[in-house]
Parts: C-alpha cells; structure tokens; sequence
C-alpha cells in the first residue's frame, strides 16, 4: 500500500462545548480525490481550517508527505505544498485577475524584499501566471479588475490562484458554491481534468460534482468521520443513509 | 491619464517656480509657508505608505517627526552641525524606534494597532518633556542650522526650500517604486486579503514591520528639516494632534494615491493658514471650518482630493 500523502490521526478542536472536530481521522493517498460531504454543522469547514492552518487543533496530529505539520501556519504550509480555496471567494478585489495569480506566483519565487523594479514588469511572475489563467480558461479577462469578475470567474481565478502555488495537495471548500447550473458544471469539468495529476481534498455540498470526481469519500457528522469509502460504498452505507444523506442517494 | 499628468507636471513647476515669483514681489514669508506644507507633505508622504498601502492606522506618526528633530537638536546643542552625520542619526534613530514600536504594535491590529501605535508615541512626548537637559518642556533653540558643507546653505531660504522640494519629489517617486515592487505587492496584498495572503503562502509580519520601518525613517528626515526649519525644537513636535494633523492630510488627500497626502498637505495647511488669518467669526472660529470641510471630503470624496481629480479611477 502507497503511503498516504496526508494522514489525520485523532484531531480535535473545540468552540466552548461544542467539538466542531471530535477526533477526526482521515488518510489522502496521493492522486486520488478524496471528498469530505457531510450536513450542514458537520464541521467541514472547521476541518479545512485546521488542515490549512488557519485554526490550531486542540489535538490530534496531521502529517503531511511523512511530515509533521501540525504547529505550522498557513504560510508555512503553503511552502510544504498545501494549497486551498475558501468557501467565500476569496481573490484581491483591487488587483486584476492577473495579479492576483501573479502575487500567488510570486510568493513561492523567493522572498520579496524586492523594493525597486516593477513587480508587473516581471515576466518571471507574469509569464506562469497568465500559463495558468488560460488553463483556468481566464486568459482573456487577465486585465479585468477581480472585483468586476462574474461570481463564477472570481472562483476560477481562485483555482487559478491555489495552482500558482504548485501545490501537492489542493483543499477545496466548495468550489462550485453559488455557482449556476452551467458555470457549476464547467468547474467541475476542469476539475476533473486535474484528476490524477492533482491530490485533491475536496468539500462539497453538491451531490452530483462530488459522485463524479470523488475516488473516496468521507462522511462527516458531528465532527466524526462516520464512514470512508468508494462512491459506491458510500451509496449504500446504512448509517450514512440514516444519518444523513436518505432520499438524496436513492436515484 | 494624460490629464493627470499635466496637473502633476503643473503642480510641479508651479512650486519650482514659487521661490521666484514670491521673491519678484517681495513676499518672501510664502516661501516659508510652501516650505512648511512640504515638510508636511514628507511626513504624510511616510505615513501613507504603511497607512494607505499597508492597511496599518498609526497613530502615531509624529514620533519620528521629534525623534528626526531632537536627533538635530541634541546633536547640535553638543556643538556637532555636521549635517550629514545628524541625517544618519535622525534617519537611524527613528529606524530603530521604529523598528521597536513596529516589532510589537504589528503584533495586534485594529483599534489595539492606533491605541498603541498613540502610546508609544505620548510615551516618547513624555520623554521629551522630561528631558530638562534639552530644553524640557520650554524646548531648546536649534544652536545653528545643520551644515551641509557647500551642498546647500539652510540659512538661505530659497535654498532650504528647494533641498526640501527635492526631498519631496524624490520621496514621491521612491514610494512609488515601492508599491508598485515586489515587496509593495505583498504589503498591499496583506491589507486587502489577509487570509488569501497566508494561504497563498506569504507572512505578512516582516514585510509589514519593514514598511513601517520604512515610513519610519522617511518621517525622521522629515523631523530633521522641520527642525532645520523652525529652528526650534519642542516635544509639541511629538503631541498626538501633530500624529492626528499628519494622518487628516492623508485621509484629505487620499488615502492610498500617490500624490494625495501632498495634496492634502496642502489644502489642509494653506487653509488653516487662510482661515487663521481671517478676521471676525471665520477668524475665531477657523477650526470649525476645518473641521466642517474635512467632514465633508470624507463623506463625499471617496478616494480624498487626490480621487476628484480626473483620470483618478485607477489605483495610482
């Protein structure tokens, strides 16, 4: 058996009374798209924090590519090949779409105590980030302004930017939240194309984009992972039926 | 964008020629005036990179401004007017503090980042005062003007006005290299995204405390032509209204545009001035007036003078 690229042992993270995450264990092999589903309040979103390094867990243990990265925050995390989108989209509102990828490039391009040339004149930057914005399918909208983007672009272009990192494993919150029917579908196409040569961990409300991209799937309740297993395994689990998917599994 | 360009080269060529005209007519004191608003415009010029750009509220920006001019002052009172070498103090001296003030204010953000950027500063307005060798609280007369050697005379007025003029554009063209750098990126990435700005990989704390550090340094050279300027130090240099006067000259102009914080230099001091000046109600009252027309820009002017201007959409 390959060794798994992320591995969760026994995490927990607390609100008050309230375990958001209630000892979580959780393994991602490399290449394989694994979903985390789960009701709402389950506590993905907490999990996704904690895995990017957003919130520290009270306990517990995350090893990343055989390393120990529990005590690093997300910048360090970021260096060690995690990457991550945020539920809310999350993009610099002020900097067009092409900065954005640009400063998402630059931050894994040495330091930046760089205080003379133009950072947009820098095709070191600007040459890899408008590679990536054409693979997003952004490559005509590379001078618009992140804030005049359409809603489902600024989620492409936050694609665009956790890709600029080069990153080993992609943690996706959502990805195709608030998106319409067509634009949904398009991410989850190219999504799809990264299958394989990307580890994705990917949380999703969406049924149907999680049944077509996901390898294994867990399901978390209550901070628990009640159940890991195949699509298939999932459908047909009785405790996941019962605790939370019922009729939306049936067709 | 070309409009914007000839304002700016009108701007500039109308205070390059200022010292001229006002000596044809003999009007030498608005070459003081002009002078005085520069010295300002330098100082709101700092502030705006760590204020504008990085998101960081300091309220506490005159303290580079004393520590510039007791740098001076101190140095001078003990016989040293080598200017040059009071340049590196003022300029070294308010780096460090900076970088002491900074290393822990930039810990907390928000309404705790103004509170202790303020206390840090009424700490060193304290000092000053407590300073009984250099003046105390009466402050201390500059014993002479810094000595530049040949390069330019302090005493000559229109020279000290042109020395201040370069500073001026020269330190407008050097925070517009900065932002627009790499590492301007990153400071004003953190302030429009935080979280996007780890997670993508950055720590934004030492970028951060280098601008502020930075700013820091560019206040103190402003600090030592202040003081080169009135010729006189007091802590009032350090009084948290000069921090509050320093930061409405910003938010008047623009927080966050290149040229604001001179315009708003400016327009807040040539009005103070007019309005001061002023006889009956407006004269005894001038404050309200101010107070009103600042009022006004903030409600009105988004982007502060600097964002009426034409052209004035884009970021710069």
């Amino acid at each position: 058996m390959t060794e798994p690229l992320l591995d969760i042992q026994g995490l927990v993270k607390a609100f008050g009374a309230l375990r958001a995450t209630d000892g979580v264990a959780l393994d991602v092999l490399p290449g394989e798209t694994h979903a985390i589903i789960g009701p709402n309040g389950a506590g993905k979103t907490t999990l996704i924090a904690q895995l990017a390094g957003d919130l520290r867990p009270d306990a517990g243990r995350i090893r990343f590519a055989g390393e120990d990265i529990t005590p690093l925050g997300a910048a360090a995390r970021s260096h060690k090949g995690l990457a991550r989108s945020f539920q809310i989209t999350s993009v610099y509102r002020e900097f067009s779409a092409l900065d954005n990828v640009a400063l998402a490039v630059q931050a894994h391009a040495g330091h930046s105590f760089r205080f003379w040339r133009a950072a947009q004149s820098e095709e070191v930057l600007h040459g890899p980030a408008r590679a990536i914005l054409d693979e997003v399918g952004l490559g005509s909208r590379a001078q618009v302004l992140a804030a005049n983007l359409a809603h489902g672009e600024q989620r492409q272009l936050e694609i665009a930017m956790v890709l600029a990192t080069r990153p080993r494993l992609l943690l996706l919150d959502e990805p195709v939240a608030g998106m319409g029917a067509d634009e949904s579908q398009r991410m989850v196409q190219f999504l799809g194309t990264l299958k394989g040569r990307q580890t994705i961990v990917l949380v999703e409300h969406d049924m149907d984009a999680v049944f077509t991209l996901a390898d294994r799937i867990s399901v978390l309740v209550y901070g628990r992972v009640i159940a890991t297993g195949t699509p298939e395994e999932i459908r047909t689990n009785r405790e996941v039926r019962a605790a939370y998917l019922g009729e939306e599994l049936e067709d | 964008m070309r409009a914007r360009l000839v304002l700016l080269i009108v701007g500039i060529a109308f205070l390059a020629l200022a010292p001229l005209v006002a000596t044809a007519f003999d009007q030498l004191f608005y070459i003081d005036l002009l002078r005085r608003v520069m010295i300002f415009a330098i100082a709101a010029l700092s502030l705006n990179l760590i204020l504008g750009y990085g998101g960081m509220v300091s309220f506490g920006h005159a303290a580079y401004l004393g520590i510039g001019g007791y740098a001076v002052a101190i140095l001078a009172h003990h016989g040293i007017h080598n200017g040059f070498l009071q340049l590196g103090v003022a300029v070294g001296a308010s780096a460090l503090v900076a970088l002491v003030i900074g290393a822990i204010s930039i810990r907390t953000s928000g309404i705790y980042f103004i509170m202790i950027t303020l206390a840090f500063t009424q700490m060193l307005y304290f000092l000053g005062i407590s300073l009984d060798a250099y003046g105390g609280d009466d402050g201390l007369r500059l014993a002479a003007r810094s000595d530049l050697g040949g390069l330019v005379d302090l005493g000559n007025s229109t020279a000290f006005y042109y020395l201040v003029f370069a500073v001026m554009i020269a330190f407008l063209y050097l925070i517009h290299r900065i932002v627009n750098s790499r590492f301007g990126m990153v400071i004003r990435a953190s302030n429009s995204n935080e979280a996007r700005t780890r997670a993508i990989g950055f720590s934004p704390y030492p970028y951060r405390l280098a601008a502020f550090v930075i700013a820091g340094a560019m206040c103190g050279v402003a600090g030592y032509l202040f003081v080169n300027h009135t010729a006189y130090l007091t802590p009032d240099f350090m009084h948290w209204t000069r921090s509050g006067e320093i930061m409405f000259m910003v938010i008047l102009g623009g927080i966050g545009t290149s040229v604001g914080p001179i315009l708003g230099a400016f327009v807040l001091l040539l009005l103070e001035d007019l309005l001061s000046g002023m006889t009956g109600f407006v004269g005894q009252h001038w404050q309200l007036f101010i107070g009103l027309f600042l009022v006004l820009v903030v409600l009105f002017a988004k982007r502060g003078l600097a964002g009426l201007l034409p052209g004035a959409q884009r970021n710069d």
